[in-house]
């Protein structure tokens, strides 16, 4: 893949009927990134159907079950590029089981689309959806308010909507200069990849335009190094037989040859002898990076430990809080036991309280007992052994984990380390 | 020694997904078609684990109507890499009464591969199979998991999938069960040509321009031999063409093309207005083909 395109990844969210299908095949449109073939198949479903106009949802709506009930019942990713950027946009539904689903895909994304009807305005749905980007501490949002052709353009209607929306904005942990405001139609294509005439009042980017000028490196806030260990790899081969590579991806941080490192969970002490990316030997690392290291010290790491620099140590505990989406049926209810992935790295956990259910719509909290499917809440743990956590505001990948169903072996949770 | 390393994104989560099917599973196999897709699987592989060898077997599930092609450069590549291939014959299955040899117009053994594959996959007790899957391919795709988890049967369930968070995968899996695993999920048909030219990787010739009997019908270019149904009327010409995806023969259609190249493929991808699926035939069959195959355990 080119080196010289960035790359972002984006998180839609919309009420049902918003117009989100249709922004994105407006958007793939736009780019020209819908090929001919796929351009006949909507223009042949959307004469089927009987629409005057093309209908760009039906460039996204992937599953037979969707495409028969109308609506979209999952995550989809969706790929699309420009000279300069390649994107790559979690697709998430807007109707009732909303939360998992987006907050699944916002896990994976640095930038938010939320879509607003013009018609309707900010509604609880809205709430929702901007709850969760803040939840997830999603780096920059756009507030798309579409369908601007069924309100006449109207500038009034969007700075209506743009001031309910900044009162949502100062109950949250965003400060005014990570939203974005642009309103458009995506049906007409009115400020998508082409500036809108019908919006003379409109002076800020298109979204195609916005959405490049962000720069990956804004939407990583840099913290500490950390390197969970994957993989030891061992060749045992003449030329290499004394190797031992501790593979993973680096989080947070650089890391070069001779850094200080600790290593968890023993508090041993060594040096970074080398970093390998392959057949190269490379000085220093950026955070992203899958890479092997190997130490100067023989010493006791396996996968799931963890590698820092020295004087960065991450906290460890055996008792944690965390804020739970719950992702599965299976409700969370006291005294349950887990399996508690946090990164590579699994322990076992016990819920030894549950403290809260927390009000998706900035109202506050109430007490619970178990948290449903799509419930958000606070909740305490006992694990197995202690586990080498950064706070999710500080780290994100050292500071989320997922619970996995003793029994069933499905992800049922996912948790933000306070 | 190179200075600083800023990771390719793209490639930097292949390679931790991959580490990731060798650490979490008993017996990974990476499931080898010998088209480019798998080639740059094997190539993440390599970077995965080097300075070790790759730690898992190839399996490539044979039609018996491959380009003769694929094949001499698959047998090049294991013997250059040193790596362990496992070859299993869709004839096999035939001949074993398992599954029956389409006829007429349209005949393809694609679909045939699941029977073999999953046979493949009980005879080792396979509980993890790397695929080149994309989900730019195809709509049914674009909703597919990283690690996908299939029953005994292999079959796909979409309402019951394990959401994905952040780059947190969850292989476990029962007795019987085993595991799709997708390392370059999130790359585009594009992304794999760029990479292919950056790390200058090899692919075998058929990608490539060069004179080829084929015949035309529904607007696709099919090649014209023994393996391939045609009726007296399509005529067979010698044209230009190159293959974008490569497969079974009877279901891989080629383009016209003059590209010789790796510089005029990626430009010609960059430029192209027909999908990569549009190339191939199994889909046509209707909207939903793929998804459908996906259900009784297609890859």
């Amino acid at each position: 893949m080119s080196e010289n395109r960035k790359l972002i990844k984006i998180a839609t969210a919309g009420s049902v009927d918003d117009g989100k299908s249709t922004l994105i095949g407006r958007l793939l449109y736009d780019t020209k990134s819908l090929t001919t073939d796929k351009i006949e198949a909507i223009e042949r479903s959307s004469k089927q159907r009987g629409y005057d106009y093309l209908d760009f949802s039906l460039a996204t709506d992937g599953l037979v079950a969707e495409r028969e009930q109308g609506i979209t019942i999952d995550v989809a990713h969706i790929y699309f590029n420009t000279a300069k950027t390649n994107f790559i946009v979690a697709d998430t539904p807007g109707h009732v089981e909303y939360t998992r689903n987006m907050v699944t895909g916002a896990s994976t994304s640095q930038v938010a689309i939320i879509l607003i009807d013009a018609r309707k305005g900010v509604i609880e749905q809205t709430y929702r959806h901007f709850f969760i980007a803040n939840l997830l501490r999603i780096s920059h949002v756009v507030v798309a308010i579409n369908k601007m052709d069924l309100v006449n353009y109207d500038e009034e209607v969007y700075l209506k909507i743009k001031a309910d929306f900044d009162e949502l904005v100062a109950k949250s942990d965003f400060s005014e200069d990570q939203i974005t405001f642009i309103p458009v139609s995506a049906l007409k294509g009115e400020n998508i990849a082409r500036q809108s005439e019908e919006m003379p009042w409109y002076v800020g980017n298109t979204l195609l335009d916005h959405l490049e000028v962000l720069e990956p490196a804004d939407l990583e806030p840099s913290s500490v190094a950390r390197f969970p260990v994957q993989y030891v790899i061992r060749p045992k081969t003449e030329a290499w037989h004394d190797f031992r590579g501790f593979s993973g991806m680096l989080y947070g941080g650089n890391l070069k040859v001779g850094d200080e490192v600790t290593l968890l969970p023993s508090l041993n002490t060594s040096k970074i002898k080398s970093i390998h990316y392959f057949d190269q030997e490379i000085q220093e690392a950026a955070p992203g990076s899958s890479i092997a290291i190997t130490l100067e010290t023989e010493v006791d790491l396996s996968r799931g430990d963890m590698l820092v620099k020295s004087g960065e140590l991450p906290s460890s505990e055996k008792q944690i809080s965390a804020t739970i989406c719950q992702v599965n049926n299976k409700a969370l209810t006291v005294g349950k036991k887990y399996i508690l992935q946090h990164g590579v790295n699994r322990v076992l956990a016990k819920v030894d309280q549950i403290e809260s259910r927390i009000h998706t719509d900035f109202t506050g909290a109430e007490d619970a007992h178990s948290l449903k499917l799509n419930d958000i809440g606070r909740v305490h743990f006992r694990l197995s052994k202690p586990i080498h956590f950064d706070s999710y505001k500080s780290n994100k990948s050292n500071g989320s984990f997922i619970l996995i169903d003793e029994a069933e072996y499905d992800t049922v949770s996912v948790g933000f380390i306070e | 020694m190179s200075n600083l390393l800023i990771p390719n994104p793209k490639e930097a989560e292949s390679i931790h997904i991959i580490r990731e099917v060798a650490a979490q599973f008993e017996r990974p196999v990476l499931l080898f078609s010998g088209g480019k897709d798998s080639i740059t699987l094997v190539r993440l592989a390599q970077k995965a684990f080097y300075p070790a060898k790759i730690p898992f077997p190839l399996l490539h599930v044979d039609t018996g109507h491959n380009f003769p092609e694929t094949i001499e450069f698959r047998d090049k590549l294991v013997e250059e890499l040193g790596l362990e291939l496992i070859v299993r014959n869709v004839q096999d299955s035939i001949d074993q009464g398992k599954v029956r040899e389409e006829r007429g117009r349209y005949s393809s053994r694609n679909s045939l591969q699941t029977t073999t594959l999953l046979d493949a996959i009980e005879e080792f007790k396979f509980d993890a199979c790397i695929g080149g899957a994309r989900r730019d391919e195809e709509k049914a795709r674009a909703k597919e998991r990283v690690f996908s988890v299939r029953d005994d049967f292999g079959q796909w369930d979409e309402k019951n999938q394990r959401p994905e968070l952040f780059d947190m995968l969850n292989g476990k899996i029962h007795v019987g069960q085993n595991v799709r695993c997708f390392p370059i999920s999130n790359w585009t048909e594009l992304d794999v040509w760029e990479y292919i030219k950056t790390e200058n990787i090899e692919i075998p010739s058929i990608y490539f321009a060069h004179e080829r009997e084929v015949f035309f019908r529904d607007g696709m270019i099919w090649t014209a031999n023994e393996h391939v149904y045609r009726e007296a009327h399509e005529e067979v010409e010698l044209r230009m063409v190159r293959f974008r995806t490569v497969g079974d023969m009877t279901c891989t259609a080629a383009v016209l093309s003059e590209a010789v190249s790796l510089d005029d493929v990626v430009g010609e991808i960059r430029e192209s207005t027909i999908s990569e699926r549009g190339a191939r035939i199994d889909d046509k069959r209707s909207e939903a083909a793929m998804e459908t195959r996906k259900k009784v355990g297609y890859f």
